[in-house]
């Protein structure tokens, strides 16, 4: 559901299954620690933007990355819930994430 | 390395929501406003002000209000990119103290 | 050195920070880095930025499903058509509330919030306790909002980590059927439009 922003160069498409990766180094890191390790899906490409890894440093943010809404099972992230339904969305860029079989 | 100190989403021991609002004093209005102009005249990215909040001393960033750690991010990003100095925020600073003063 | 709006404390009993955000202003206009016309306009562009943004457009969505349409498939355009100034938002989405599901928005890194369409975020939404819990309990947030939900309604929490921008659509109340956008637009809160609740089912007072 949606268009994307802007052109996406990324790897993934709408349903693909995804896994975040679990890094730890020093930096400014837009992906929060709650989510790293964990697996869901792709469910929406938004396109491709500048890195805010390197706009933190005052660098130009090139090469873009492409961003994606990534959708979790609520369980998967923290457990049991009260609505097995319930859902986390994090917006995740592309180099946070490995392909799942 | 481990979880910097603004990276909070899920962790336990959080209380209650308290929803009361306080009205902005002048001084939190001027610390946004000077935060976007900033930005508009395109002096900082907002990344850098959050890297900024990022870096700085973990008990200071629980224990200053927002607009607070707002102000200390301005600051250090403007020495960082020498826009500024500390020397010169200090002597504004003690400059304004001898003209309030104490009534 | 002229002083703004908003609550006004004696200078000298100003904390440390406060006081050097004068100091700073004073230093950066003296050096020509910004304007006090830059600092005005921005007061003003902030001031000008309230959550009935927000509920007009929501109202608006739900009594013309055509709007409704373009609203959900591109927000910035929608917000442009009816004169609300969404361009500095580089991204805006639409997350619309049905009876099977409930949206709700945080940034557990920092404060992201639509500004540039509802202005300032709430002091709670920005706290540590919200950023906390929203994504582990939200079930638990939106009941303290008088928000209580089935188990098999579905709740998804976005977490806006990066410039997508996010504003839920809440469900339009029971029994509002032949209402004008004025008074629809009453029942569209701002935290309706964070989802921490539902839109209000009756006309405040």
């Amino acid at each position: 559901m949606g268009r994307a922003v802007t052109a996406a160069a990324g790897r993934f498409k709408t349903g693909d299954r995804v896994k975040v990766k679990f890094e730890d180094r020093p930096g400014h890191l837009r992906t929060p620690w709650y989510i790293r390790g964990k697996s869901g899906w792709i469910e929406r490409v938004y396109g491709d933007f500048l890195n805010p890894e390197l706009l933190a440093f005052g660098k130009d943010g090139l090469p873009k990355k492409t961003l994606y809404l990534v959708a979790f099972d609520y369980s998967e992230v923290f457990g049991k819930s009260q609505g097995p339904k319930d859902k986390v969305l994090v917006d995740i860029y592309d180099h946070w994430l490995d392909a799942l079989a | 390395m481990a979880r910097g100190h603004h990276d909070v989403g899920g962790l336990p021991g959080a209380g209650a929501i308290e929803v009361t609002e306080h009205p902005l004093s002048d001084w939190e209005i001027l610390a946004d406003a000077v935060n976007q102009a900033l930005g508009a005249r395109g002096i900082k990215r907002t990344d850098e002000m959050r890297r900024a909040r990022e870096e700085m001393d973990s008990a200071a960033y629980r224990d200053m209000t927002y607009y607070e750690r707002w102000i200390a991010s301005i600051e250090a990003i403007l020495i960082e990119k020498n826009i500024l100095s500390k020397a010169e925020i200090d002597q504004k600073l003690a400059a304004f103290e001898s003209k309030w003063g104490e009534p | 050195m002229s002083d703004d709006h908003g609550q006004d404390h004696p200078k000298h009993e100003l904390s440390y920070y406060a006081k050097r955000i004068y100091a700073m202003r004073d230093l950066l206009v003296e050096k020509g880095v910004i304007t006090e016309k830059d600092i005005q306009c921005q007061i003003e562009y902030q001031e000008a930025r309230t959550p009935a943004n927000g509920a007009h457009l929501v109202a608006k969505a739900w009594v013309d499903p055509a709007f409704k349409a373009r609203f959900i498939a591109d927000a910035k355009a929608a917000c442009a058509e009816i004169g609300i100034d969404a361009t500095a938002l580089n991204e805006f989405v639409v997350l619309e509330n049905t009876p099977q599901v409930r949206h709700m928005v945080v940034c557990t890194l920092c404060s992201c919030y639509p500004r540039p369409i509802l202005g300032r975020p709430p002091d709670w939404y920005k706290s540590f306790n919200y950023r906390q819990r929203s994504v582990s309990d939200p079930r638990g947030v939106m009941r303290e909002f008088g928000l209580e939900l089935a188990d098999d309604v579905e709740v998804r929490v976005h977490d806006s980590t990066a410039d997508i921008r996010y504003i839920v659509m809440p469900l339009r109340p029971a029994g509002t059927e032949g209402w004008s956008e004025a008074d629809l637009a009453k029942l569209v809160t701002r935290d309706s439009m964070i989802g921490v609740m539902d839109a209000l089912p009756m006309l405040p007072d």
